[in-house]
């Protein structure tokens, strides 16, 4: 006897991250996923971020790795809210470790939640955190073909960042290119190229954020109407 | 690693189906994975049978429905499969189309046998 299911695998992820998302909505707060590759710079992307925030900005940060918390001390410095998220071997972020951690660093809207993701381009994609996007960074000391052998994330990602653009005087790597096989596998994603370390394109992503926070904001729902 | 997360998930699933139908026996789990859910087959075939060996559910059955990217033309609305990561029409040549299918990961159903005649 066949019995129908009709069930999501990550069903309970799902869940969580559905509630957290409402949560975030209630509260104004943008959330954003930062995967990439082991390397590829997202704790340099967030330590420029931080550096460019006025010290009374409301931001938090979760910062996931396998172990250490190298990133945390690291990301710090700054001022705001960060937590190390140490998975002890597990190789995504899920909804029930953003959940608890948010939970004891005890941050409230509004404001903005930047989420690290555990540096692999595969299983963070499928687990979804409850973020209004995520953003998948590229750095160009990798092959341009990536978004061809790793579509599952850049048909989900909202926004591509090309990183380390300084070390394209020093590395055969066509940014086009690589734009072009991102959008091969997603059309509408966005890009952004630039370097954490000179500051170069930075306004156009910090201009990218402020955008989608001020969005998030202004539709904000009316819960109790 | 990721296939290991997904193999425990559908167990955990068929846990909580199991306990809504007291006396069955469950012969198979059926699934559709799609395939932009970077579920890689072997390894999720390992996660598997790792996690049921010598279990109750070491004979439980996974039965994979693998599913291709399909996406559905904006201009003209022909659904395709996509080959080679082809976006356009094949129709109508349009480049604008949405994606409608290759992001599954779901449990589609269950195989029962009632294990033993009703008294």
């Amino acid at each position: 006897m066949r019995e129908a299911v009709e069930k999501k695998v990550l069903s309970e992820n799902d869940r969580l991250a559905a509630e957290l998302r409402l949560r975030h909505r209630e509260q104004d707060i943008l959330c954003v996923n930062l995967i990439s590759s082991p390397g590829s710079g997202k704790t340099a992307l967030l330590e420029r971020t931080l550096a460019s925030f006025a010290p009374s900005r409301p931001v938090a940060v979760l910062t996931g790795d396998i172990q250490t918390d190298n990133d945390a001390r690291r990301l710090a410095r700054f001022g705001f809210p960060v937590r190390q998220i140490v998975t002890g071997g597990t190789c995504h972020l899920d909804a029930r470790m953003i959940d608890r951690h948010l939970n004891e660093l005890g941050f409230r809207g509004p404001g903005l939640l930047l989420i690290e993701n555990v540096g692999n381009l595969v299983c963070p994609s499928s687990y979804d955190l409850g973020e209004a996007a995520k953003i998948v960074l590229l750095s160009v000391t990798e092959g341009e073909d990536k978004p061809l052998k790793y579509p599952g994330i850049f048909h989900r990602a909202s926004l591509m960042i090309l990183t380390k653009t300084d070390l394209l005087a020093h590395v055969e790597f066509n940014p086009d290119l690589a734009f072009e096989n991102a959008r091969k596998v997603h059309p509408e994603i966005e890009s952004i190229a630039l370097s954490s370390r000179t500051g170069d394109g930075f306004d156009h992503w910090l201009h990218w954020l402020n955008a989608l926070q001020q969005k998030v904001q202004e539709t904000a729902p009316a819960i109790n109407s | 690693m990721h296939e290991i997360g997904i193999a425990s998930s559908i167990l955990e699933c068929v846990e909580a189906e199991a306990r809504r139908h007291p006396g069955a026996q469950i012969t198979a789990v059926g699934v559709r994975i799609g395939e932009l859910s970077n579920v890689d087959k072997d390894a999720l075939d390992f996660a598997f049978d790792a996690l049921t060996r010598d279990t109750p559910r070491q004979n439980l059955k996974l039965v994979v429905d693998w599913c291709p990217r399909r996406q559905k033309c904006l201009d003209c609305t022909e659904e395709f499969n996509v080959e080679e990561l082809e976006l356009s029409c094949p129709k109508c040549g349009s480049e604008r189309s949405a994606c409608i299918g290759g992001t599954e990961l779901d449990i589609a159903y269950l195989e029962l046998e009632e294990s033993c005649a009703k008294p």
